[in-house]
């Protein structure tokens, strides 16, 4: 199969794929492979020792947890003895924004893209300030994250099970028609699924005030549908994976020190590069100086053509982009010229719903110049401050560069064969 | 004095930029002179003459940006740098009504509705590219670019023809399509005249004397010069008669080359015979001998004067300006016998070489006719030299002539302080793409040279030749005024132009023989035209054009109100060989 041919098929999975949200479960029930000593976290492979401020915060955190460690002394000693094992969300079929760090007894979203049988998961949106994602471990982060586990998880469990889950597909159409990108602004798609959910919940027979604290946590929390969007992507993507000879890329991430991507007829294979630092606005208080190098898992939301891919759908959030509503329309504009398709599902209404571009070629990124738009969060570069900001980031043209050689290699080696 | 100097690797900016950045930095108070070009050996050279170089210039290469600035100080230069910077910058980002500028092909392609045309003139090792990428959009290609490789034409050129499609070029410099001028093209009348064209100049010389004597143009195709190479074998032109054949708006086709390879000649004059069309043919140098339907023209303005006849019945009147060879030869001081013809079209300068035989023996060129005569610098001259500075050694990097006029200018100069120089030759080409004043360019500088010469005991005949029409931007009659007015004896075609030269030489004393003109046989067999359905649909309209590479004509393009979009053009890979291999291996 040649090169065309390949990507063609891949970007027909990428339109092909219906993820639908399926229910919640504890993380060792059902992402392969974890254990109470691995922890895994966004972006590519990477050892502590590299690690940024961020993604430690979140490994001790997570480590405090587990209950494998009481402090963050402890957490440290136990990962310099080498008792901690760490591996990519990706390797797992998972996703995490920002640090990622999942570990086993937390609960992850399961989304399930049925045509190709591929399943992915994330683990679960804590909601603003002082959170896991950006490296913070104190009590309050903890508690929170326990009544995620505790109450959140099995009463929405409950109710997407009555629901008989949710459609993602038409979840991220219809938000991307409200003003979401997806990935910075998730405003609509939280929304709806909250709406989504209320009648169910209510009939879980959940305590009333347990009832309360969910329904609180969905009105106050506009990232509530981010994880499942990422996860949805992840699954779409994974059908894409793996197809001999394609050039798209079916993974972008970030641990916090390098970016790296995963092309679908290259394997298992990183291609990584150190991580830019994202420029954009800051919360008062903060500045350039403060931002760490890009990180996180969501990247995977460009991956599948959404987030800064259909910047020009959310003119809400054009400050990232300089200001205005055509610069939002020019950065999707411009990402037309890397991808290979348009997926019709997610039409712009300020295109006149022409499909979000999708199917990142790194041939066509090479070529042109142009590499992927990323919409992200900024992190502090010091481990538990949090999101200091949001703004706009691209990836080092080096992870394509590579990807490219790798591709001419393997041809070479296959015409040999 | 202080020359600072800064390096773009890999920066792309067209030649009109560079051009109109480098003048509006020469003109800052404090700076001696300034450059602003692409890292091309000759270019260096040009810096160096200049007192621009520097050391750190010298490992610039072709994809490199080279500002150089000498100012009154350090500080002043470093200024002056840092402001044309902005400038590159400011250009890149000019304002249009269009949402977004497309950065491919492809996507320029898909924003303008109906595009039908690729109008490429990118630096020529990176053209081919951008024409694969046309192709596969599906649009036809006028390839303005040089220096393509010729196994590059040859596969452009196969795969157009699997798509239906037409390639022009590469050195495709002159088209006119559905009445749309692209490149270098002279607006002319629309009307029953068809032209194939392997040659630039010679299309526009053709088209405009066809227009100015009353008549018109219904397409002039251009193929690029190594079209009729034995190795292309043609392939442009020999559709270009098919669709000219098939197009009800052509009544007579005029079919203008350098003298083709010899199986191409015949190839070609068989498939002119099977147009069904009278067909006039220019193989400039070549005679053909008129036959049937097959009119054989000797000269640009035969060609024309043939066409006309045939296209209305009657011969055209072009007025034959007052010149007296003899007396211009008795005004000329002891020792002056040369003629230093300085061209911007290598079509015109092609011919003058020819005419200029007769009179003159063998002429020293760039392009010369004979390899002997070849100068070992096109920038000296020496006894009778005629140059092309249209040609490569003068443009890579560079601004064409026809547009640039200033190293022209510097040149006519030189010559006429040349002593032993008599007569210098000029074209002078109007049209879209030509410089706005051409005239108005060259007159003061006319008139300067020959106040020089009469200061120093000398007279010095200027003889010059306008290609263009009173509805080209510049307007004809205004033009020819004005370099009257400056001295200059204004002749009605080149071929007149060459023959005045010529004769002015002959009257100091100069002797020639006519050149031999090289025969070509009318072919017996028959050929069959190829099937060019495609081609003649897309004639018959206005084209819709991608713009990749000099803004200038697609400026040239909404003048003419024709619809075009600019494609944001940036070299692959950054300009870098080993991906620009890379990729073409994974067929990007």
């Amino acid at each position: 199969m040649n090169i065309d041919d390949a990507n063609h098929l891949a970007a027909h999975r990428i339109l092909d794929s219906t993820p639908a949200l399926a229910g919640i479960a504890r993380a060792d029930e059902v992402i392969p492979g974890i254990h109470r000593n691995l922890i895994l976290h966004a972006g590519p492979p990477i050892g502590w020792a590299r690690m940024s401020g961020p993604l430690r915060g979140a490994v001790i955190g997570g480590l405090i947890f587990e209950g494998l460690v009481k402090d963050e002394r402890a957490a440290v000693a136990m990962v310099e003895h080498g008792e901690v094992e760490f591996a990519p969300c990706h390797h797992h079929g998972a996703v995490g924004p920002m640090a990622g760090v999942t570990t086993a007894s937390m609960p992850v979203y399961i989304v399930e893209n049925r045509p190709f049988g591929t399943r992915a998961f994330s683990n679960l949106n804590e909601g603003y300030g002082k959170v896991l994602r950006y490296g913070a471990y104190s009590e309050d982060v903890l508690a929170r994250l326990r009544w995620l586990s505790d109450v959140y998880a099995p009463i929405t469990a409950r109710a997407l099970e009555r629901a008989g889950g949710l459609d993602m597909k038409t979840m991220i159409a219809q938000q991307i028609q409200m003003g979401d990108e997806g990935h910075n602004r998730n405003k609509a798609g939280s929304a709806m699924m909250a709406r989504a959910l209320a009648p169910h919940l209510a009939r879980t027979g959940a305590r009333s005030e347990d009832l309360a604290a969910v329904l609180d946590y969905l009105a106050g929390n506009d990232l509530a549908v981010l994880n499942p969007v990422m996860a949805a992507c992840k699954a779409t993507m994974d059908a894409a994976h793996g197809i001999a000879g394609s050039t798209i890329v079916t993974c972008m991430a970030r641990n916090g020190t390098d970016f790296g991507i995963r092309v679908s007829g290259l394997g298992d294979r990183w291609f990584t590069a150190p991580a830019q630092i994202p420029v954009g606005l800051f919360f008062p208080g903060y500045a350039q100086e403060d931002a760490n190098p890009d990180i996180g898992d969501s990247t995977i939301t460009e991956t599948a053509g959404i987030g800064a891919f259909a910047m020009a759908a959310a003119p809400a959030i054009v400050k990232f982009v300089g200001g205005t509503p055509k610069m939002a329309l020019e950065a999707t504009m411009e990402m037309y010229e890397i991808t290979v398709t348009e997926n019709p599902a997610f039409g712009i209404p300020q295109l006149e719903f022409r499909g979000t571009p999708t199917g990142i070629d790194i041939r066509k990124v090479v070529k042109t110049g142009i590499t992927p738009r990323v919409n992200t969060g900024i992190a502090h570069r010091r481990a538990g401050v949090g999101q200091v900001g949001a703004g706009l980031v691209r990836p080092p043209m080096e992870c394509f560069e590579q990807a490219v050689e790798a591709m001419v290699a393997s041809l070479d080696a296959g015409r040999e064969r | 004095m202080s020359v600072r100097i800064r390096i773009k690797l890999s920066a792309y900016f067209d030649s009109v930029t560079l051009m109109l950045v480098q003048r509006e930095v020469r003109s800052l108070a404090g700076v001696r002179e300034a450059g602003a070009v692409m890292g091309t050996e000759a270019n260096k050279e040009l810096l160096r003459d200049a007192g621009l170089m520097a050391p750190e210039a010298s490992r610039a290469g072709p994809d490199d940006l080279i500002l150089s600035v000498d100012a009154v100080d350090v500080h002043t230069a470093e200024a002056v740098l840092a402001h044309a910077e902005g400038l590159l910058v400011q250009r890149r980002t000019r304002t249009t009504d269009e949402a977004y500028r497309p950065k491919t092909v492809a996507s320029a392609a898909r924003a303008l509705e109906g595009a039908n045309l690729a109008l490429i003139s990118v630096p020529g090792r990176f053209a081919a590219g951008v024409a694969r990428d046309a192709l596969a959009a599906g649009l036809h290609v006028m390839l303005f670019s040089d220096n393509v490789p010729i196994e590059a034409e040859i596969d452009l050129k196969r795969a157009a023809e699997d798509r239906g499609l037409l390639v022009m070029g590469p050195d495709c410099g002159t088209a006119i399509l559905g009445g749309a001028a692209l490149g270098f093209a002279n607006q002319v009348r629309r009307g029953p005249v068809g032209i194939v064209g392997a040659a630039g100049s010679g299309v526009q010389e053709v088209s405009s004397l066809i227009h100015r004597a009353g008549s018109g143009i219904s397409h002039a195709v251009g193929t690029g010069g190594r079209d009729l190479s034995a190795a292309v074998g043609g392939r442009t032109a020999v559709r270009g008669l098919a669709a000219l054949a098939a197009d009800p708006d052509t009544e007579v086709i005029v079919l203008i080359s350098k003298p083709p390879a010899p199986e191409v000649a015949a190839m070609l004059l068989a498939a002119a015979r099977a147009t069904g069309k009278p067909v006039v043919v220019n193989f400039v140098g070549a005679t053909v001998p008129s036959t049937e339907r097959l009119f054989g023209a000797q000269t640009l303005e035969d060609a024309a004067e043939i066409a006309v006849r045939l296209a209305t019945g009657t011969p055209p009147a072009w007025p034959r300006r007052q010149a007296l060879p003899a007396q211009e030869g008795l005004r000329l001081a002891p020792g002056q016998r040369f003629v230093r013809g300085l061209y911007s079209g290598g079509t015109l300068c092609y011919e003058a070489l020819l005419l200029l035989e007769r009179y003159l023996g063998p002429v020293h060129s760039n392009t010369p006719l004979d390899p002997a005569h070849l100068l070992p610098s096109a920038m000296r001259s020496r006894e009778h030299t005629v140059i092309d500075m249209g040609s490569d050694e003068f443009t890579v990097g560079r601004l064409h002539p026809m547009l640039d006029v200033e190293l022209r200018q510097q040149r006519l100069l030189r010559e006429a302080d040349d002593p032993e120089v008599a007569v210098i030759l000029l074209d002078i080409v109007l049209g879209w793409g030509a410089h706005s004043n051409p005239a108005g360019q060259f007159a003061p500088v006319i008139r300067r040279a020959r106040e020089r010469a009469q200061g120093a005991g000398r007279w010095l005949a200027v003889v010059a030749t306008v290609c263009g029409t009173d509805a080209d931007p510049q307007s004809y009659d205004d033009q020819v005024r004005e370099l009257v007015e400056a001295g200059a004896l204004v002749q009605s075609s080149n071929a007149q132009a060459a023959n005045l030269a010529g004769l002015i030489a002959e009257a100091a004393g100069s002797r020639g023989a006519p050149r031999a003109p090289v025969a070509v046989a009318v072919p017996s067999r028959e050929v069959r035209l190829p099937a060019a359905a495609g081609i003649v649909r897309f004639l018959a309209e206005p084209p819709k054009v991608v713009n990749v590479g000099l803004e200038l004509f697609a400026d040239s393009l909404r003048a003419q109100e024709v619809q075009v979009i600019s494609v944001d053009w940036q070299p692959p890979a950054g300009g870098k060989q080993k991906f620009i291999e890379m990729l073409d291996k994974l067929g990007a």
